[in-house]
């Protein structure tokens, strides 16, 4: 029974952003897929820090290794569009597997500090390899290349379409893993880790996993990113970017499977919205986080879930 | 009939700086026993339970569980072989419900079907009512009984219970006393209790630890009637 009605729940989600291409100006279209993109690497951060526990500040990595190997494949190698995306998820969870190996030997602040460091390390070294990445700069992938057979991915809506298909198997693939007996015990990762281990579960295996998964999401997105925007730089391999999914998390709610998408429309908008009408738009983004952190420090959906739906995934 | 051991210790040692917290233990455990583990505060109970279920690692000695050395065995290694360990202070996951702490109990367990197997844990203390509830609001009595459910979850060989009726009622201390009695023979029970009538109640045998040393082990007759027992802990 609840079983079926969050299946419904996500499923009138994804009918809902389906509906919308048409209604959707082109701006909004543009926007709504880089959301689409954004949210799945959301939701791989949430697979990893809301369900298993494990506060990442080294995300960007992640997604950096499947937005370079899509972006390096193109430019370099002549991989095509498809096979970039599927390089992507496979870069991503390689990064995060290797990080994971060493940095799960540490938790709580110190973990944070070691992926913060993987991470800054990595951007450093986009940087120092400038004649192959163009460093800051970036490379721009060429518009021919971004396509699949004669469908052009820099248009609107096969752009949109492509991104809506990725944020679609993402979110069905989450709401399944955390519905599995293993969801459950990533979550009971998070809830007691000392309780988990004399329940027989080993933690560095359960979170290791957990991060691998969540590193595949982040390299699927950053590969999307690259084939569907044409943009490869090393901003977005930045602390910036981990800091990102973090927020978007945050405010649509840890441990929700559609907090992510939630969070990344919302914060997207706002900051949308702040800066066309002020230059201090930071300071309206900062404001609604201390409001959330005040009223909802579950995050809009987690508080939902919490008084009203537990039913919610 | 010659018993049959299911866990044994020899020479376990665990020193914390200059305390000696385990010194020199053997130890011997039969299959199908409730052997009941006591001493005065700082005797160094917890410390050698914690001991044979891997929380800590031995610095010297051996101990084998079935014949097999697992001395080097990570703790949830040797939950998979059946040596569950319930915490003294309670250690349940007081976020998620009642049902989903036992059904992670029974699923590490490999159970199926998962449902049924976590209410026969819980029909056994007799939360089965309470499935719903979130863990962490249940009483502090059905906290304890819980964290007891968890551990008949996971169909252990040997049952580790580290001061399980601390806290509880006495009508709580009599269920509890039934479902150890419905273990045994099955599984194997090691309890650490301070309560003497529960001890008297279910131990077969009695291990009495002083100063990280076994001071005696025997029937309960015997070890009420052992003058070094007496005059360390029993205060007669």
């Amino acid at each position: 029974m609840r079983d079926k009605r969050s299946l419904i729940l996500h499923l009138a989600v994804l009918a809902a952003l389906l509906a919308a291409l048409p209604l959707l100006s082109a701006y909004h279209v543009t926007n709504v897929a880089k959301i689409m993109v954004l949210a799945v690497y959301a939701m791989g951060y949430n697979i990893a820090f809301g369900y298993t526990g494990l506060l990442s500040l080294g995300h960007a990595m992640f997604f950096a290794a499947g937005l370079y190997a899509a972006g390096m494949g193109i430019s370099l190698f002549g991989l095509s569009a498809v096979g970039a995306l599927v390089l992507g998820p496979v870069a991503g969870g390689l990064a995060a597997t290797l990080v994971g190996l060493l940095a799960l030997r540490t938790a709580g602040v110190a973990f944070m500090i070691v992926t913060l460091m993987f991470a800054q390390a990595g951007y450093l070294t986009i940087l120092y390899f400038v004649r192959y990445t163009r460093g800051d700069e970036g490379i721009v992938i060429a518009r021919a290349t971004r396509a699949i057979g004669s469908v052009d991915l820099s248009a609107d809506t096969p752009r949109y379409l492509l991104a809506f298909g990725i944020f679609a198997l993402a979110l069905l693939l989450n709401l399944a893993l955390v519905r599995s007996p293993f969801g459950r015990i990533m979550v009971a990762m998070r809830e007691n880790e000392a309780r988990s281990r004399m329940l027989g579960y080993n933690p560095y295996t359960v979170k290791l996993t957990a991060l691998a998964v969540s590193g595949v999401y982040a390299g699927a997105a950053g590969a999307a990113y690259a084939v569907l925007f044409g943009y490869v730089g090393a901003s977005l391999a930045s602390v910036q970017y981990s800091i990102l999914p973090l927020l978007y998390v945050l405010l649509g709610g840890a441990g929700t499977v559609l907090g992510p998408f939630l969070g990344a429309l919302l914060m997207f908008y706002l900051i949308d919205y702040a800066s066309s009408a002020t230059s201090a738009y930071l300071f309206i983004v900062g404001a609604a986080l201390i409001l959330l952190v005040l009223f909802a420090p579950k995050g809009i959906l987690g508080t939902l879930r919490e008084r009203h739906a537990r039913w919610l995934p | 009939m010659a018993a049959v051991t299911l866990l044994e210790a020899r020479g376990l040692t665990r020193h914390f700086g200059g305390l000696k917290a385990v010194d020199e233990v053997d130890f011997d455990l039969r299959q199908g026993e409730i052997h009941a583990l006591i001493g005065p505060n700082g005797a160094g109970k917890t410390t050698f339970v914690s001991l044979l279920s891997g929380r800590i690692e031995t610095q010297s000695g051996r101990i084998t569980f079935d014949g097999r050395d697992i001395t080097r065995l990570p703790a949830h290694a040797r939950v998979r072989l059946g040596i569950a360990y319930t915490f003294q202070i309670t250690q349940i996951y007081a976020a998620l419900s009642v049902f989903d702490n036992v059904a992670l109990a029974a699923q590490s367990r490999g159970s199926h079907p998962l449902g049924a197997a976590a209410m026969e844990a819980l029909a056994r203390v007799g939360l089965e009512a309470r499935k719903d509830q979130i863990a962490g609001t249940l009483s502090y009595g059905h906290q304890r009984l819980l964290e007891v459910a968890m551990g008949l979850a996971l169909k252990p060989r040997l049952l580790i219970l580290d001061e399980p009726t601390q806290g509880l009622s006495q009508g709580e201390i009599e269920t509890f006393n039934g479902i150890v009695k419905s273990v045994v023979p099955e599984a194997t029970v090691l309890l650490i209790e301070h309560n003497m009538d529960v001890v008297m109640e279910l131990a077969e045998r009695i291990t009495v630890l002083n100063f990280g040393e076994v001071l005696a082990t025997g029937t309960p007759a015997a070890i009420r009637a052992n003058p070094a027992v007496q005059s360390a802990y029993l205060g007669a």
